[in-house]
């Protein structure tokens, strides 16, 4: 079942178009990771998914996105868009502020002021981000304190805290050490079955091991779409094959 | 991009062509000293099946080391899987071309005149062995599917072995014991038509990333 549709999206910096008739669709409760070049259109097509290409200056978009069913692009409400499309970026950002308040940031936001029920959405949120053991006794700490690879779970967990149904991550693990990544992509693989997760990554293996299906992007076009088994053992096109295989990109 | 890498699948070729080149000779060896009766080819198929597995693992080695160091996808993780299950074919095919000279020295075979079919086997085995190499090398699907065919080439030998052995029995039941080592030698000729057929098959997946039955 498709949780998004991406139908003739066209992306326009300016004169510069940076995405060209996509077309994809995004199965619920898989992980589809965005492949390709620096400056291929993933991140960008990613940004396109919760409208936050909408405040760069001389952006313009055609085509439509479908949640659900329903145009992203119409009149629906934009922080309501982002309560259900949730975003993780390649460098953990907390807020600085403790622990607990960074998480309980969104649903403070949302309307929630009850301590407890702020108790319950924070300590649910740590556990799904699997840190609520580290976390538990230091909730009262400012998030800065925090490793890199902690303070990328905790933002996992922030995005978590207003129950997104779909979770976009821009190279989530990219600034991480092994054993940091390696926490993520379990937890990808553990939140897909609540989530739909879409994650753009220039790490080929990890695509190949936590990805259900894969895009591989070139110049501001989809040029393959598939399981990521299939694209990653027997790609269609030159060019996907070229790129996976490190021959150019 | 990945000159160092494709460097290495480069020495890759280079080895299996070696490994190659190594059984198609102790089957050449192992095939002259059963027709001339030479006891010295015979003992040089032997040790040539030292020299192949040393290869063996000279390239399994090297498989590992690309599949650790490079993390291959698409073409490269078929071409090196597959190489890693092709000389398994190929290392058995040195130990069956050291069975064939060890009979040879033992059963000390002289008559030339009924070795006609065993020989067209050595050299269709040959054939089969040398050229699934080379499509391995030149990534050339059609003639691993020509290796594939030609299996019933061999398999129809050895059934030509088979009824010359008979017919040599039915003359003289002095000649059983002679018949007896002579089937055994055509079937390990038949053996290695069927590891080549193997080494065939795994091109064709490197080649299409899909088995031969689903090709």
């Amino acid at each position: 079942m498709d949780k998004i549709r991406i139908e003739n999206l066209d992306l326009y910096y300016g004169d510069f178009q940076a995405l060209k008739k996509v077309n994809l669709n995004i199965k619920k409760n898989e992980i589809t990771a965005f492949i390709g070049p620096s400056g291929c259109g993933k991140s960008t097509l990613l940004k396109c998914l919760n409208r936050m290409n909408d405040l760069v200056e001389g952006c313009r978009i055609t085509g439509e996105v479908l949640l659900d069913g329903e145009n992203i692009y119409g009149d629906m409400d934009i922080n309501l868009l982002r309560k259900r499309i949730g975003m993780v970026f390649q460098k953990p950002n907390p807020f600085p502020m403790s622990v607990y308040d960074n998480v309980a940031f969104g649903p403070r936001t949302h309307g929630i002021r009850s301590k407890i029920k702020l108790d319950d959405v924070v300590e649910r949120s740590l556990r799904q981000a699997a840190i609520w053991d580290e976390l538990k006794d230091r909730l009262k700490k400012s998030a800065l304190e925090l490793s890199g690879g902690q303070q990328q779970r905790l933002c996992i967990a922030r995005a978590l805290a207003v129950q997104p149904e779909v979770l976009l991550m821009d190279e989530p693990t990219s600034a991480l050490d092994p054993i940091s990544t390696s926490k993520i992509e379990d937890l990808a693989v553990e939140l897909k079955e609540d989530y739909t997760i879409i994650i753009v990554t220039h790490n080929m293996q990890q695509a190949v091991r936590i990805a259900d299906s894969t895009a591989f992007f070139l110049h501001g076009e989809v040029i393959e779409y598939a399981s990521a088994e299939e694209l990653f053992s027997m790609p269609k096109d030159k060019r996907t094959e070229d790129y996976i295989t490190g021959r150019f990109g | 991009m990945r000159n160092k890498f494709d460097e290495q699948l480069e020495l890759l070729k280079k080895q299996m062509i070696q490994m190659g080149a190594l059984c198609e000779g102790a089957i050449a060896n192992a095939t002259k000293a059963l027709i001339d009766g030479d006891i010295e080819l015979a003992e040089k198929a032997i040790a040539a099946d030292g020299n192949i597995d040393q290869k063996e693992k000279e390239i399994e080695s090297l498989c590992l080391k690309l599949l650790l160091q490079q993390q291959p996808v698409a073409r490269d993780l078929r071409q090196i899987s597959s190489a890693l299950k092709m000389i398994t074919d190929m290392e058995r095919i040195g130990d069956q071309a050291a069975d064939i000279s060890e009979i040879t020295m033992l059963a000390n075979i002289k008559a030339a005149d009924n070795t006609n079919h065993i020989v067209d086997m050595a050299k269709a085995t040959i054939k089969m062995v040398t050229d699934s190499i080379d499509a391995y090398v030149r990534q050339d699907l059609g003639l691993a599917k020509a290796v594939i065919d030609y299996d019933d080439v061999v398999d129809n030998l050895f059934n030509d072995v088979k009824a010359d052995m008979i017919r040599l029995i039915n003359e003289d039941t002095n000649n059983g014991e002679f018949a007896i080592d002579l089937m055994m030698i055509a079937k390990y000729f038949e053996r290695i038509g069927d590891h080549a057929t193997n080494i065939a098959e795994w091109v064709v997946f490197s080649i299409t990333g899909k088995h031969i039955s689903e090709v």
